[in-house]
């Protein structure tokens, strides 16, 4: 090509987006809070870490891990942290079927079915918790 | 070409999303809401047995190493899109995935030298 040769570029069509653009509407911000669910996901890891480490202490460290974790300020925080992992998990596992495509005998599983055994799964996982921990 | 690292990171995210959307809710409300409100009651030396088991252990580290990993990839891309600083691409993935690398360090040597 000629380098003289400049191709014709239009002025780009770029309207300025303010920073804020996931205030103005509702979809935009439950994308937004959603997104920002995954800091928490982040807590939650930490939080697991630590109860090994108290654990491992012995159970004085561990009785006073349950005595903060007891406070109503704190029950009240963890109780936020709970609803937005909530949020996290069930906007994952409704994503599932979008994502996901099952083929049997080259049909593919209806949508449901797959987002039905994603829940399938979490109640799954919830009780192997609950008795691995409570009723062992 | 060089290859892109972008799949490796997508299959951190997605089995973090997945892995925190079937285990968290369950481990956040037994261990953190109903136990200590006496709801539910955890006997230590079972816990103790049960959080020492190398099984245990290695599915902890491969849990937190997720979650870390899904949270450092959502972030990334929540400072490009929400405050819009793309133009910051290689430090805001610098400094998301090198905390991830950090916290999932600090829970290698948490999980291998506790107990």
């Amino acid at each position: 090509m000629n380098p003289a040769y400049r191709p014709y570029h239009p002025k780009w069509y770029r309207p300025r987006v303010p920073i804020f653009w996931w205030l103005r509407e509702w979809a935009y911000l439950k994308f937004i809070a959603r997104e920002l669910t995954s800091v928490l996901v982040g807590y939650s890891a930490v939080m697991l870490l630590v109860f090994v480490v108290v654990v491992d202490r012995g159970e004085a460290a561990y009785l006073e891990l349950l005595s903060w974790l007891s406070r109503p300020g704190v029950v009240a925080f963890h109780m936020a942290v709970l609803l937005g992992v909530l949020f996290h998990a069930i906007t994952w596992l409704n994503l599932a079927p979008m994502a996901i495509v099952v083929k049997v005998g080259g049909r593919r599983v209806p949508a449901r079915a797959v987002l039905l055994s994603h829940y399938f799964a979490w109640a799954v996982c919830s009780a192997v918790l609950v008795w691995a921990l409570v009723w062992r | 070409m060089r290859r892109s690292r972008e799949p490796i990171l997508w299959v951190l995210f997605g089995g973090g999303g997945m892995m925190s959307a079937l285990f968290l809710p369950g481990l956040l409300v037994v261990l953190f809401i109903a136990s200590p409100l006496g709801w539910v009651e955890l006997p230590f030396g079972e816990l103790q047995e049960l959080v020492g088991h190398p099984l245990v252990r290695l599915g902890l580290f491969g849990f937190v190493f997720v979650c870390f990993f899904h949270a450092a990839h959502r972030g990334r891309y929540t400072l490009y899109d929400g405050l819009q600083l793309s133009h910051l691409n290689q430090l805001i993935a610098v400094l998301t995935y090198g905390v991830a690398t950090a916290l999932t360090a600090a829970g290698a040597y948490v999980l291998l030298t506790f107990g």
